[in-house]
């Protein structure tokens, strides 16, 4: 059964079809109910659940992660929105020192069903605090599994299975992308698709694994096309805690080159981490030191500055290019 | 002073005054016969003991903190005794008292403070969430439990209530205020019981707040009451009363339980470094347990045995307090990587392994006498 949505509809969908699945499941967030979020991806769900189950919030983020905490001890599966990336830092405390650890503190008494969704990334034109990408702050946080999608067919499952780990999952929307659109197979079941801890082969390739995810994906396909040099195999890692390790070291074992694009700043961002294990495990395998391609250690720049800032298509050729150098 | 002008300003709601007498209160009548006050009286002298008794294993190096709930007896044990066993407590690290009434073992609670757990009861079957020393974080919890209660359709005569404990410096935090406002707008069925020790660490009340703690709950919208901390039967009578009107769907009421940390805020801390000692001098004669053993005395409800005989179970409490801290075990290496997911965990499990194999290395090595 194929339908087709853009990755916005598609989360939409996936949401519907949770909420219709266990009655437990709740939206919460900041104009989730009748406006159905600032970007609709919680359209129409105010409409068919209620208000009961589809909260409009007080303007609070921490009030909003801090509530869903004592709603999941309740027995509810509560998804919030936080509005905007730079918007989550307001809840940073309640994520970090209550969200992240009550399963280990209470010894596995308490889980924590908690799916924060937060549009991240950006390439909108907006102004600040709305073009962020937070998710090394999340990685590096033991408790919380990190999540993010690049396509709608994703889109649709994965928020899916994010509302039904009992783990808390930071789902990282890529806000430019969603209005991309693709076929999904609404047919599928749950337990028969990718699972959320899996990376997937974007595609193909025999020379050089150059990884991304999210809004990345995108421009690392162009860049894979672009690049008639040489073959690129793209790796769409989906899930940056846990990471799927041997999904990439297969591939590097098999290309000798990795590069590693995102849009987070670059000292300390997943590429980082990712280039520390591949080196671990692919050591003599690799023809090139693992290259970054990644925003500037700065902070996010006025919008008519953002085209420079985010590494586009020339700046991940650059990157491959770099690779082949050796 | 008319009834009126007394109901207009409630400045200090209380039941049982510092010398023993047993007083009315119209918005507060509490029906209690003598048992139930020596059970009470039972209760603020064991919990007293186990305190004690866990200062002093602080001072032999059994426990790495403790932080002593002297002089908050009242407030905890007769807010805690208005519970219901459906309710829900969320504390904060100072409720002792709360714990002992929710049916939590003191070793428990030491096994916090001496580092082998980070609080290991059930919350679900004590209806007595973890201690939370990030402060004021689980008002918000408490809220959201409520909020939960609420969905459930859990609302009415016999509803399900949510009392939520922190102290006055917590008034101060973000998500305190945040937690008054979700619950304000939600009408959600919890009680913000605020113990007022008057000292967070070194800081007195004026650098927390310009008002009166009850009255902030006015801007929130709800009901705010002051009630003396130290006396246990106005406690009880006002949580009750607060419970009720939470469960009942009447939402939120913010208690300020007016008391005194008379010991330092933790054992790591030196409160004569910035209070005078006559301060604590003041709050003695207002001793939450001295007047209910005045109380029971004058009135002829409980003879020497009867003390006598709680003085010894105190005796018997703390001896097992001792004995339970001391042959606690040191938990297992590996236990480190226990429940950090509820999901499978790759990185978990390879760590854990490797470090196995690490520790494993040293005994191998050992077994071949070493190097």
């Amino acid at each position: 059964m194929g339908t087709n949505l853009t990755i916005g509809k598609a989360i939409n969908a996936g949401l519907r079809a949770a909420m219709e699945h266990d009655p437990k499941v709740l939206m919460m967030g900041e104009d989730v109910g009748k406006l159905g979020g600032v970007f609709r991806v919680t359209d129409g769900l105010y409409k068919d659940f209620g208000a009961d189950r589809v909260i409009d919030t007080p303007l609070a983020e921490s009030g909003i992660v801090g509530t869903a905490i004592g709603m999941a001890m309740r027995g509810y599966r509560p998804v919030v929105e936080i509005q905007f990336d730079g918007f989550f830092f307001p809840a940073a405390n309640q994520t970090f020192t209550q969200l992240a650890k009550m399963r280990r503190r209470s010894a596995g008494k308490l889980s924590m069903p908690v799916v924060m969704r937060i549009p991240y990334g950006g390439g909108i034109g907006a102004v600040e605090h709305h073009s962020e990408s937070p998710e090394a702050y999340f990685q590096h946080t033991a408790g919380l599994r990190v999540v993010t999608v690049a396509n709608p067919e994703d889109a649709y499952w994965m928020i899916q299975q994010a509302v039904r780990s009992d783990d808390p999952v930071i789902f990282l929307e890529p806000k430019r992308r969603y209005y991309e659109k693709a076929e999904v197979d609404t047919g599928a079941s749950l337990a028969e698709v990718t699972p959320m801890g899996a990376a997937r082969i974007a595609r193909p390739g025999t020379d050089c694994t150059l990884l991304a995810y999210g809004p990345m994906i995108k421009t690392a396909l162009q860049a894979a096309e672009a690049d008639t040099d040489h073959s690129i195999e793209v790796i769409d890692v989906r899930s940056l805690s846990p990471v799927d390790y041997p999904t990439i070291t297969e591939s590097v074992k098999r290309t000798g080159r990795l590069v590693v694009a995102h849009e987070a700043t670059l000292t300390g961002g997943p590429g980082a981490e990712i280039a520390a294990r591949v080196t671990e495990e692919c050591f003599y395998h690799l023809e090139s030191p693992v290259i970054r391609v990644a925003a500037f250690d700065t902070p996010y720049p006025q919008s008519r500055l953002e085209e420079h800032y985010l590494p586009d298509l020339d700046r991940v050729l650059d990157g491959v290019d770099r690779a082949f150098a050796y | 002073m008319s009834e009126t002008a007394a109901h207009e300003e409630p400045e200090l709601i209380q039941l049982l005054t510092p010398e023993g007498e047993l007083t009315q209160h119209p918005d507060y009548p509490l029906d209690i016969n003598a048992e139930e006050i020596r059970a009470l009286y039972r209760d603020l002298v064991l919990v007293r003991r186990v305190d004690s008794e866990a200062v002093s294993l602080q001072r032999q190096g059994e426990l790495g903190l403790w932080a002593s709930l002297l002089g908050q007896e009242a407030a905890q044990i007769g807010s805690a005794r208005a519970l219901r066993e459906d309710d829900m407590a969320f504390p904060s690290y100072r409720e002792h008292g709360v714990a002992w009434c929710r049916g939590i073992e003191p070793k428990e609670l030491l096994g916090m403070f001496r580092g082998v757990t980070n609080g290991g009861w059930d919350p679900h079957e004590h209806g007595f969430h973890l201690y939370t020393i990030v402060i004021g974080s689980q008002a918000l919890h408490a809220t959201g439990y409520a909020m939960g209660i609420q969905r459930d359709g859990a609302v009415g005569e016999d509803g399900t209530a949510v009392i939520s404990y922190f102290g006055d410096g917590a008034t101060s935090q973000g998500d305190t205020n945040e937690a008054f406002n979700f619950a304000s707008v939600n009408n959600a069925p919890v009680v913000f019981f605020c113990q007022n020790n008057q000292w967070a660490i070194s800081e007195s009340l004026d650098r927390q707040t310009r008002v009166p703690i009850y009255r902030r709950a006015a801007g929130f919208g709800f009901p705010g009451v002051r009630v003396d901390g130290n006396d246990v039967l106005a406690c009880l009578a006002v949580s009750r009363a607060a419970l009720d009107n939470a469960r009942t769907g009447n939402g939120p009421t913010l208690v300020e339980a007016f008391t005194y940390r008379m010991g330092a805020h933790t054992t790591n801390d030196d409160p004569t470094r910035y209070r005078d000692a006559g301060e604590l001098d003041e709050w003695k004669a207002k001793d939450p347990i001295l007047r209910v053993r005045r109380y029971l005395e004058q009135n002829g409800l409980a003879d020497e045995a009867f003390f006598t005989q709680i003085d010894e179970e105190a005796d018997r409490v703390g001896e097992q307090v001792r004995t339970q801290c001391r042959s606690m075990p040191d938990p297992e290496p590996l236990e480190i990587f226990h429940e950090v997911y509820a999901d499978p965990n790759v990185h978990i499990d390879q760590q854990r392994s490797e470090f196995a194999d690490y520790l494993a290395s040293f005994e191998s090595a050992g077994a071949e006498g070493g190097r």
